[in-house]
């Protein structure tokens, strides 16, 4: 604007905002709360993140431990219902998309060359909201008559005329974690067209960075519809409205469209960022750029776009007109193609390198192998009439699982190890690092690998207690969930070291191969970067 | 930039050799595939057959673009390291490459949709069924009723309580077995139509690969014709409670004359059962008769949700032991358990439970754990609040 | 350190008190809401209405502490042009996602008119649905007889819906006049526009109410009555809420031209008030058109 000129006042005013940036970080418990640094707020979120999906684990076990053995022996079966839902949600909304909205807050910035996020204020009270929507989602577990208990998917009636008084608590909490993920969305995509330095055309970002701009608009896009949704079920549930009811002119597979349209870009949002991370690691430990830049973000577009036309895919069994059944399954299929892309890219990026097996590049290497064997899982849940016998099976969380903890979780991890030296400027422990690669994942198919026998062989999912001919394979996957579930302990001592700064030094550039802004400035990253904008050519 | 130079003829070769080293392993996966406790069920109907087929082309494919693309990148991982001193070539990109295997994948892809779509058209069929029968899902049993006959039963798990709490061993239909199974005709196509009464749940045998959701308020259609007399057994597979995992699905498929025998039997008993019945109207059983089936019936029908003890599930089952309303409305009582209570899990039992059960599990309820009113509830008195009396 | 020029106008607010007290506030809301909706309808008495209340005093205060904070750092010439195209961005993807929240419910009208309602009086694979569980429900639209038998009564177009429509669409065409104003910083203009906005934004809402009141005393148009009463009246329920959100929006804006707020080319909450007012509008023709007319 015009009248932004250095009058003497102004420079003083602007020189009080600036104070921080010639002291670094403020001291105390009052920097994290009141904060409006991006990489402070990255922080919270990671940490945040790490802890649901330590709670989120803690309920995975104890789904494990209630399927060792057929019988019911440690939870009765509402419980049971209680901690599959909570597992789901704390998972999904908790653990991952906190996770990456971190990275994005601590990497975005740094990519493109801007001081901080587009609006920073708002950026820390996107995170608060967070603990807070969980507090309630989690202490209506200890309410009379039980936290939610109708899966994450909470299809409607039962989570309307059937559901516990905590459903009022669940839509609420649900709205709030809602509000949050649009305004850290719009935040992202803000910063990410306003801020980039001068020279950082949109074809010349980093494909992180490009992966969560698609991804934020995802977010935008679909968040508000499962508001509406969670609205619809508090109106069902409390004021007598209709809307999944037949009987006042509504019907119950409604609930499912609309929580579908939501629900299917959603597990793109959970990827996608996935997906710019190993596009970032690969071609480092490869000392080779990234094969295939622009099909990238082609790609990426074009898996976003489809992602809205596929929802339905969810819902075969629920007898939609044929039509609609060859649309849906043609429309799912589809985005095998891009994804396709993808995954090629990143094997053509390593063919002819100079390849280096460090901690980053073990785990993006065992995400492109395991996040395709749950892609072509999902493949081959699209086909239709067979999608009959795998829906609501085993099979089918066999194939989310793998899309979601080796893919989304050790995209995570991967970029946990890959960004950790440049936040805090000394090398992790590598030993304890490759203790935790091995260990997680051994453990993590002999978790979920045999989940898809269970389900082809007719174990139906979300259920406490099982026939006979699937004992012995969930004694194995049991035995699978709490090795993985130990090696995440690994995983948390590493971090707690590398917070408290042990370890090596490490060079601005860190690894070898790397290129870009973020391995440009000092590590560890100074509390604020690009005070002038750095020239991009 | 090139790919396709001498060196990569030579990883063609090694790409081809993996694949060679990986027969073993096919022939081995392929004796797998047949087994149940592994793979899909090839399953008792045409349909079910072409499902597996469809399931087992999709799987090949999918393994062999796996292992195509895993080998590629094993290769890369083997020979291009820097610790072998190999260099990094500098290309990232080719058109003709990337359009390959843009367009290579959707060529599969139609390879694979063009039997999907054919199987999806053969389960489209409508022409008219020989046997219809209705389905009804609800908390936690399943109804059937042939329509066109005086037949209508439910269908309750049969697995004892004792073998879920791990205090008897469990037998080998564990969890899949059921006090009335579903009885159907070889060879004959049977329209099943699904509904619910509550929530929604899915009926599923994995044998006729029909798994249809059961939505309250809509009917779903799905058919079968089974070619081999046998008993097939399927479980609920749409989260619809508490105990889901306790209402599974059996299906005795007979041949059709004997299947013409059963039902005819079913009808001659449902007649007699509902003389019975009026004779009963006209008796009184004594408190132990009463007490006695009551707590069977109410151990088998009404303990799931408010539990052997009577405690129920505070918050989401109420109570019965030392409710306030049981002792004080014994008009009350009765109604709510024959006419259930709109909106809520409590269904309307008069469907499931004869005029003398309800009076018996009422009497019982009335009278167990302490809930002393010492009154007794007789088929005469369900039959009068049913009459409006 | 050194300073370009260029990046000295970017501005990276200090530490402030106002995001955590607005997490507060949600919290206290969201669980005050949700035990409030429970007592109410269970008609028992509780703390959940005090919290809510609570919950929405604090974040009136944020709001206002917050936007206070703001103003004076942008009256105080603090504010680059790149913050004032941060700002614009931020509240467009908002009135987007604003936009997907009505589509939500706008699906959930189209699929009961066009999908569940045809299909129980028998439509697509659905005979046997009409003929076994439903037989004497004949589709319809709107549904003034429901399948479970409850009759109600539609909300015709004419009359007062008609007026309000002309009143929204008259009141984007005043706040814009207003608009001009500022842009030609004619500070009558500005204040004579915009009061006529805002009396306009309280007709509309005051109708609005007037034409719940007859939906529920004269036409059994309820809540309860079945799928069309439930799209109409959280249709234009939320509708209502934004209208009412707007015109305070709005009256703040009026009070801080009064302050002499506003300039030329420093206004963006003036344009984003102005803008959120043209998108509730827009939403209204769209109500209109598909909830009362067709
Ligand atoms: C990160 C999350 C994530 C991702 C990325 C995916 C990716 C895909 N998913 Fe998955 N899915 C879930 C999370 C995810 N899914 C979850 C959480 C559920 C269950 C929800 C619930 O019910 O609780 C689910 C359920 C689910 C179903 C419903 C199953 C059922 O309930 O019956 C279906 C059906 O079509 C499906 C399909 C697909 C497909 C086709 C993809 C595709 O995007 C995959 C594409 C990738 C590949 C195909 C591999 C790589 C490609 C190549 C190597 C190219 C060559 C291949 C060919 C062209 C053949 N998914
Ligand atoms: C990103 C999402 C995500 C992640 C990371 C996970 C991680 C895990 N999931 Fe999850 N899962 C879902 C998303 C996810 N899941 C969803 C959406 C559903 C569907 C819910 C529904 O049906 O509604 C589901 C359902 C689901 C089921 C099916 C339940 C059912 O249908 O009844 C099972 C069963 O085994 C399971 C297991 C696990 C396990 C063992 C892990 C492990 O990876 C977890 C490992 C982590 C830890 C264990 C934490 C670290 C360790 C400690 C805290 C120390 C304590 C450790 C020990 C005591 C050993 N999950
Ligand atoms: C599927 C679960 C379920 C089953 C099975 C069930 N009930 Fe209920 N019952 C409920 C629920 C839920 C309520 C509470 C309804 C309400 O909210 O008003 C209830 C309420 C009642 C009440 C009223 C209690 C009160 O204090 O208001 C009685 C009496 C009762 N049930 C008896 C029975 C009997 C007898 C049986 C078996 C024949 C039975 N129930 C089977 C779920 C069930
Ligand atoms: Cu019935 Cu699950
Ligand atoms: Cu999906």
């Amino acid at each position: 604007m015009a009248t932004v000129t250095n009058t003497p006042a102004d420079t003083h005013t602007a020189d009080h905002g600036h104070d921080d940036h010639h002291h670094g970080a403020p001291k105390g418990i009052l920097r994290w709360v009141l904060t409006t640094n991006h990489k402070d707020i990255g922080t919270l979120y990671l940490w945040f993140a790490f802890i649901m999906f330590l709670v989120g684990g803690a309920m995975a076990m104890v789904i494990r431990a209630e399927l060792f053995q057929p019988g019911l022996q440690i939870v009765d079966p509402n419980f049971f219902n209680q901690m599959t839902t909570v597992h789901g949600l704390i998972m999904v909304f908790g653990a991952v998309m906190p996770a990456f909205t971190g990275l994005a807050n601590w990497l975005v910035p740094m990519m493109i060359g801007a001081p901080d996020m587009a609006l920073p204020r708002m950026n820390n009270w996107s995170f608060w909201i967070l603990p807070f929507a969980f507090l309630i989602l989690l202490s209506s577990l200890f309410l009379e008559g039980g936290g939610p208990n109708f899966g994450w998917t909470f299809y409607a009636p039962l989570s309307t005329t059937y559901s516990g008084d905590s459903t009022a608590l669940f839509v609420f909490s649900v709205h709030i974690m809602g509000i949050s993920s649009i305004m850290g969305a719009i935040n992202v995509i803000v910063t990410i067209l306003n801020m980039r330095a001068p020279g950082m055309t949109l074809m010349k970002m980093p494909m992180f960075v490009w992966t969560w701009l698609i991804t934020a608009f995802l977010l935008i896009a679909v968040m508000p519809v499962l508001a509406a949704a969670v609205t619809m079920v508090l109106t069902d549930k409390f004021f007598g409205t209709s809307f999944f009811d037949a009987a006042g002119g509504g019907d119950p597979v409604m609930f499912q469209h609309i929580f579908w349209f939501f629900g299917h870009p959603e597990v793109y949002i959970m990827i996608l960022p996935a997906f710019g991370i190993i596009s970032q690691i690969v071609p480092t430990f490869s000392r080779k750029k990234l094969f295939g830049y622009a099909s990238m973000v082609y790609a990426t577009a074009s898996i976003a776009l489809l992602s809205f036309i596929v929802w339905a895919h969810h819902m075969f069994t629920t007898g939609m007109p044929v039509g609609a059944e060859m649309f849906f399954m043609f429309a799912t299929m589809l985005i095998s193609v891009p994804t396709g892309v993808k995954v090629f890219n990143w094997v053509a990026t390593m063919w002819r390198g100079s390849l280096t097996f460090e901690i980053p590049m073990m785990f993006a290497i065992a995400f492109i192998v395991l996040f395709t064997i749950g892609g072509l899982s999902g493949l081959m849940l699209a086909i239709t009439p067979v999608d009959f016998q795998y829906h609501d099976t085993y099979f089918v969380v066999a194939h989310f699982h793998y899309v979601l903890v080796t893919g989304a979780v050790f995209s995570i991890m991967a970029a946990v190890y890959y960004w950790l030296p440049k936040w805090t400027g000394k090398m992790f422990d590598v030993t304890l690092a490759k203790w935790h690669f091995w260990c997680s994942l051994i453990s993590v198919n002999v978790l979920f690998f045999p989940m898809h026998f269970v389900g082809l062989a007719g174990m139906p999912r979300r259920i406490p207690d099982y026939a006979l001919q699937f004992a012995d394979f969930n004694k194995w996957i049991s035995i699978g969930g709490f090795a993985f579930g130990l090696s995440q302990l690994i995983f948390l001592v590493l971090i707690v070291k590398a917070c408290r700064k042990q370890g090596e030094p490490v060079t601005d550039q860190v690894w070898e191969g790397a290129e870009g802004l973020e391995w440009e400035i000092p590590s560890p990253a100074p509390y604020h970067t690009f005070d002038t904008p750095p020239v991009v050519k | 930039m090139d790919i396709s130079g001498e060196k990569s003829v030579k990883s063609l070769k090694a790409v081809m050799g993996l694949l060679t080293l990986c027969v073993p392993f096919f022939s081995f996966a392929q004796s797998a595939a047949e087994r149940s406790d592994l793979n899909l069920r090839r399953g008792v109907t045409d349909i079910s057959d072409q499902v597996y087929g469809l399931h087992m082309l999709m799987f090949w494919i999918c393994v062999v673009i796996a292992v195509i693309v895993f080998g590629v990148m094993f290769i890369a991982m083997l020979k291009h390291r820097k610790s072998k001193g190999h260099a990094p070539a500098n290309f990232h990109e080719n058109v003709k490459v990337e359009i390959a295997w843009t367009v290579v994948p959707f060529i599969i892809l139609i390879v694979m949709a063009v039997p999907a779509a054919s199987t999806l058209m053969d389960m489209e069929d409508v022409s008219k069924p020989d046997l219809s029968i209705e389905v009804t899902g609800s908390q936690w049993k399943w109804h059937y009723k042939y329509m066109d006959r005086e037949v209508e039963f439910f269908s309750l798990l049969a697995s004892q309580r004792e073998q879920i709490e791990n205090k008897f061993p469990k037998g080998e239909n564990y969890l899949l077995e059921v006090d009335r199974p579903l009885v159907i005709p070889t060879g004959q196509k049977v329209r099943f139509l699904i509904t619910s009464d509550d929530v929604i749940h899915s009926w599923w045998v994995p044998d006729f690969a029909v798994k249809k959701d059961a939505n309250p308020g809509f009917i779903n259609e799905a058919w079968t014709r089974v070619n081999e007399p046998g008993v097939y057994r399927g479980q609920c597979a749409e989260l619809c409670g508490k105990d889901h995992g306790f209402m599974p699905i059996v299906v005795i498929a007979k041949e059709p004359a004997e299947f013409d025998r059963w039902i005819d039997e079913q009808e001659r008993i449902a007649q007699e059962k509902r003389a019975e019945e009026e004779r009963l109207l006209a008796m009184n059983m004594s408190k132990e008769e009463l007490m006695a089936s009551g707590e069977q019936i109410y151990n088998s029908v009404c303990a799931a949700c408010h539990q052997p003890s009577g405690e129920g599930l505070p918050g989401a089952f109420p109570a019965l032991k030392g409710s306030a309303f049981i002792l004080n409305d014994r008009q009350g009582h009765i109604d709510v358990v024959v006419n259930g209570r709109a909106g809520t899990a409590m269904q309307a039992f008069s469907k499931q439970l004869s005029m003398s059960e309800i009076a018996a599990v009422v009497t019982y309820t009335r009278n167990a754990w302490g809930n002393n009113t010492d009154d007794l509830v007789q088929a005469k008195d369900v039959n009068d609040l049913i009459q409006g009396k | 350190m050194e300073h370009t020029e260029k990046y000295e106008k970017y501005y990276v607010p200090a530490q402030s008190v106002w995001p955590i007290v607005g997490a507060l506030a949600l919290f206290l809301i969201a669980v005050g809401a949700g035990n409030y909706v429970v007592e109410v309808t269970r008609g028992e008495s509780g703390f959940g209405g005090y919290v809510l209340a609570t919950g929405l005093f604090i974040l009136f205060v944020m709001v206002f502490g917050w936007f206070k904070d703001q103003i004076h750092e942008s009256m105080s010439g603090m504010y680059s042009a790149q913050l004032g195209r941060s700002y614009r961005q931020g509240m467009a993807w908002f009135i987007f996602s604003e936009v997907m929240f009505f589509a939500g419910f706008f699906g959930a009208l189209f699929y009961a008119r066009v999908i569940a309602i045809p299909w129980l009086g028998g439509a697509s694979n659905n005979a046997m649905t009409n003929e076994v569980l439903w037989p004497s429900f004949e589709a319809m639209w709107p549904l003034v007889s429901t399948p479970g038998g409850i009759q109600t009564t539609a909300m015709g177009w004419y009359g007062l819906p008609l007026a309000n429509t002309i009143i929204l669409l008259v009141s984007s065409v005043t706040l814009h006049f207003a608009h001009v104003g500022v842009e030609q910083n004619k500070r009558g203009q500005i204040k004579a526009w915009l009061g006529i906005t805002i009396l306009l934004g309280l007709v509309f809402l005051v109708l609005q109410g007037y034409e719940y009141y007859h939906a529920y005393t004269d036409l059994g148009l309820t809540l309860q009555s079945g799928i069309y009463g439930n799209t109409f009246f959280l249709l234009t329920g939320f509708h209502g809420m934004h209208v009412t959100l707007g015109t305070i929006i709005l009256i703040v804006l009026f009070l801080r031209v009064f302050k002499g707020h506003f300039t030329p080319d420093n206004h963006f909450a003036f344009q984003a008030g102005s803008w959120y007012w043209h998108f509730v509008d827009v939403v209204w023709l769209m109500l209109f058109f598909f909830v009362y007319i067709l």
